[in-house]
């Protein structure tokens, strides 16, 4: 059997799913209720001092029959005493020795206030510390939660306040809503931070109702921008896990957030540099039960790959996230259509003919009904000279595996974009800091 | 007449009888079956569609609130999307092409998302504003869908048009001769507001003659026929005259036209055919209350022309299929009291394609039945078609050029069963527009010609 504990800035946990902060794990009731179910930690619902929320709070994005693929929210931290929080956390932990609880902050931008909040977290017996530096909405208009995660020298010095009292490892959260996450998990680090956990909710306004014209969610009449979440967001959440492992300058563990509904979400959010992964919307929308085939899948994953950790997975494919311009230009796949699984339905051709590169043709389908015959089998057919290799085609084909995309030798060895540029005596194309000095000379 | 001799039941047995066979979707229903559809290019179920309605089209419709918009794409192919989708086999047309069959998946069901797009609009929608008057009138024989559909075709490029009908209401089988559970006569004439909207005057309860015909002629540029067919095959057997036997065509429009429990039905009824409408009239007899029902075929199952989800339907009634035998006579002093049939054994296959059957000598049985309807194919209007001058029946059916439903006399356009001898409703749609545009291209034509020369 794998072994699916983790360890995480030196606190194990028994496998690396923690419910994240938000609504599931407000009280210790509920973080009970997820030990109970099998969840290796609970990120607890931010501290702070105690808010007023709204009502209503959510709205969501469904896309056909599937509910809830997005979700937006525009609630704030807790609305408990923190006195409260603190004494459930002791409760919890009392309770459950060897689950992870975390315990989430956010106060205002004042040394004092963090140093306070952090001694009574150290009092509280919690694992773990997780600074709320990403909330976007409400709080954020208080100077606090995305307002300090948007503003790397605020992130620098909330951190090293924090780390001057902390007695457990320090997590900081990031907010996605900056132009480079990287570069504030950077900022984190040099403030101390043990480990960064990304992302926090995206700026958002979920939609409109068409019958009031009011922005959801309605509010006596009124919206206001939220936090978006849920599956939607999970492509978002791991270019930014990628892109903060990738970084030198951070080189901490990383606790994965963002859209993550199973065990398969998770293994990829590992393998692109995630120590723990961290869930919330599937847990709102299902419950805490969804864990148990996280468990058996994660546990089902590693041995069908032959590995003995969880820990093995961390960072996996990091290494496989590389510069567009060091990608093979000569790598050449093109799609094939197999005639036995084809129901021709059409998509791959009208996908290709409108929205792509027009490589695939289908000939007029013939009238008729099941009255006079049978009809013949309709089959799209690629031009294969002409294919790019794009996906687009395999993409939209309802039918699994039957477009496929083979890799043809393209009789050309292996050149990069920078290769080329090279060959062609020209620069190739210059980095971030070159264009910055350039900028500055100027 | 025949005194009833089923056991009566209560107007609830009788309304949950015939209640409605396919229940319409709910909203949630229609958007979750809704989203199983692929949205095809170029799809097949459209090309299957006699009337080629954008099926895709129309199902996204729905999927995104606009159930409206679902409706026109509906309507503006098919007039009468309405019965249509209760009506029509969709397993041999649209559902039967669906892409989702060769994946071993349920097809989207399709009928049930049409119903679902036009319940919501049948009796407000105004399809279509149509232009002015462009003065010129077609006159269109019978009140069928070929008719309505062809009148609500012309309407688009402003023809005046006329329906004369023999029937108080329009709609002809549509209306009289679908099984109750189908399509209620009610729901029926809730489709012809949506034709009347459109300002297709339908003169009802007008019976049109050879005498009539010349007036027709003198008074409008083109005629249509849509009339349909004539009454049930005979059995040509003796006891056909006796009380307790009848047609099938009568028996179901009598369940359409009088409350259930008027219905005049036996207790043991034999139905003689193998065809859908026989299997409409078992049914029927079924959930009027008849306890004992008899459905008897010359061939075997395997040759029956009843759609195979139809025999199903039989089967689930509990419906006693008396294969490969023929009613030899109607025993019964005054009424019906016995039928006497024969077996038979299946020969070569003959003009049909099928194995024809023949009596076996000595084979000969008998049922105690109180009633016998026959259910045979219908008889052809001959006698009023050879009225019309120069049109060219062949095995009674008109003869037209298909691509503009014309007949053999240019005035003269026709479509529907009388053309094809017996099809769906969807059939009798596309020969209506077919003979619609056909029209407009002729009396087009002959106007430019008639220009060209003055």
């Amino acid at each position: 059997m794998p072994d699916i504990s983790i360890d995480f800035c030196g606190v194990r946990s028994p496998n690396p799913f923690w419910l994240g902060s938000g609504p599931p794990a407000n009280t210790a009731y509920q973080a009970m209720r997820a030990f109970d179910a099998g969840w290796g930690g609970v990120v607890w619902k931010t501290i702070g001092d105690p808010i007023i929320n709204v009502s209503s709070r959510y709205g969501s994005i469904d896309y056909k029959s599937e509910r809830m693929i997005g979700l937006n929210n525009i609630e704030l931290i807790s609305d408990r005493p923190i006195e409260t929080n603190f004494l459930e956390i002791a409760e919890v932990k009392k309770k459950y020795p060897k689950q992870v609880v975390v315990a989430s902050l956010m106060v205002e931008s004042k040394q004092a206030a963090w140093h306070e909040i952090v001694r009574r977290a150290n009092d509280s017996g919690a694992d773990l510390l997780e600074l709320n530096f990403g909330c976007p909405h409400g709080m954020s208009e208080r100077g606090m939660g995305a307002a300090v995660g948007q503003v790397p020298e605020y992130a620098t010095m909330i951190t090293t306040w924090v780390k001057e009292m902390a007695q457990v490892p320090v997590i900081v959260k990031l907010t996605p809503n900056v132009t480079d996450i990287s570069f504030m998990a950077a900022a984190a680090k040099q403030g101390g931070a043990d480990a960064v956990s990304l992302i926090n909710t995206i700026n958002s306004l979920v939609g409109v109702d068409l019958d009031t014209m009011v922005p959801r969610p309605n509010v006596g009449g009124y919206s206001s921008h939220g936090g978006y979440c849920g599956p939607a967001v999970k492509p978002i959440a791991l270019n930014m896990v990628a892109s903060v492992a990738h970084n030198p300058k951070v080189g901490i563990p990383i606790s994965g957030i963002g859209g993550i509904s199973n065990w398969k979400d998770a293994v990829e959010f590992m393998l692109l540099g995630s120590t723990s992964v961290q869930i919330c919307t599937a847990a709102m929308h299902y419950g805490f039960r969804i864990v148990e085939d996280m468990i058996s899948g994660l546990d089902g994953y590693l041995a069908s790959k032959g590995m003995n950790s969880a820990m093995e997975l961390v960072g996996k494919s990091v290494g496989k996230v590389e510069d567009w311009g060091n990608l093979n230009l000569n790598y050449k796949v093109v799609a094939k259509i197999d005639a036995e699984k084809c129901i021709g339905c059409n998509l791959c051709y009208i996908a290709c003919e409108d929205g792509a590169h027009q490589c695939i043709t289908a000939a007029p389908r013939p009238v008729g009904d099941l009255r006079h015959g049978t009809p013949a089998k309709h089959v799209p057919h690629v031009i294969e000279e002409e294919c790019v290799g794009c996906n687009l085609c395999a993409l939209v084909c309802p039918v699994p595996q039957c477009i496929t995309m083979e890799e043809i030798d393209s009789g050309r060895g292996s050149m990069n974009w920078r290769q080329l540029q090279e060959a062609r005596g020209k620069s190739p194309q210059c980095s971030m800091e070159e264009l910055l000095a350039k900028v500055a000379k100027a | 007449m025949l005194k009833q001799n089923a056991p009566r039941l209560t107007p609830e047995q009788y309304e949950q009888n015939f209640a409605d066979i396919n229940p319409p979707l709910t909203r949630s229903q229609a958007l979750e079956e809704g989203s199983r559809c692929l949205f095809c290019y170029d799809a097949p179920c459209i090309k299957a569609c006699p009337t080629g309605i954008d099926v895709p089209q129309f199902i996204r419709q729905i999927g995104t609130g606009n159930v409206t918009g679902a409706a026109k794409t509906i309507l503006n192919a098919n007039i009468l999307g309405h019965s249509c989708a209760r009506v029509c086999p969709t397993s041999v047309l649209c559902e039967g092409a669906c892409v989702l069959n060769l994946e071993h998946k349920r097809p989207i069901d399709i009928g049930k998302l049409q119903r679902y797009a036009v319940d919501h609009v049948m009796d407000t929608l105004q399809l279509f504003t149509p232009p002015a008057s462009n003065g010129r009138k077609v006159a269109l024989i019978g009140g069928g869908p070929a008719s309505l559909s062809c009148a609500t075709e012309l309407r688009r490029h402003g023809y005046n048009t006329t329906i004369f009908d023999a029937n108080p209401d329009p709609g002809g089988l549509d209306t009289y001769g679908i099984a109750a559970y189908k399509l209620r006569a009610e729901d029926a004439v809730r489709e012809f507001g949506l034709v009347r909207r459109l300002g297709v005057e339908i003169r009802s309860n007008v019976e049109v003659d050879a005498s009539k015909l010349p007036e027709l002629e003198r008074e409008y540029d083109a005629v249509f026929i849509g009339i349909g067919l004539g009454g049930t095959d005979d059995l040509q057997i003796p006891g056909e005259e006796l009380e307790g036997s009848c047609d099938a065509l009568t028996f179901i429009r009598n369940t359409k036209e009088q409350s259930f429990d008027k219905v005049t039905v036996g207790n043991r009824v034999a139905v003689i055919g193998g065809g859908n409408t026989a299997i409409d009239v078992v049914t029927a007899a079924r959930r009027l209350g008849a306890e004992e029902i008899y459905m008897i075929y010359r061939r075997g199952e395997a040759e029956a022309s009843a759609f195979e989800y139809e025999i199903e339907l039989a089967k689930k009634d509990s419906i006693t299929f008396v294969w490969q035998s023929v009613p030899t006579r109607i025993l019964g002093r005054g009424k019906v009291e016995a039928l006497e049939c024969v077996k038979t054994m299946l020969g070569p296959p003959d003009a049909s394609g099928r194995r024809g059957p023949k009596s076996i000598a000595g084979s000969e049985f008998r049922l105690d039945v109180d009633m016998v309807i026959k259910a045979l194919g219908q008889k052809r209007k001959t006698e009023f078609l050879e009225s019309i001058s120069g049109l060219k029946l062949e095995r009674g059916c008109v003869q037209v050029i298909s691509a503009t439903m014309q007949t053999a006399n240019p005035k003269y356009f026709a479509g529907g069963d009388c053309v094809n001898g017996g099809g769906e409703v969807v059939d009798a749609v596309a020969h209506g527009k077919t003979a619609a545009s056909g029209i407009h291209q002729v009396l087009e034509a002959a106007a430019s010609a008639r220009r060209t020369h003055a």
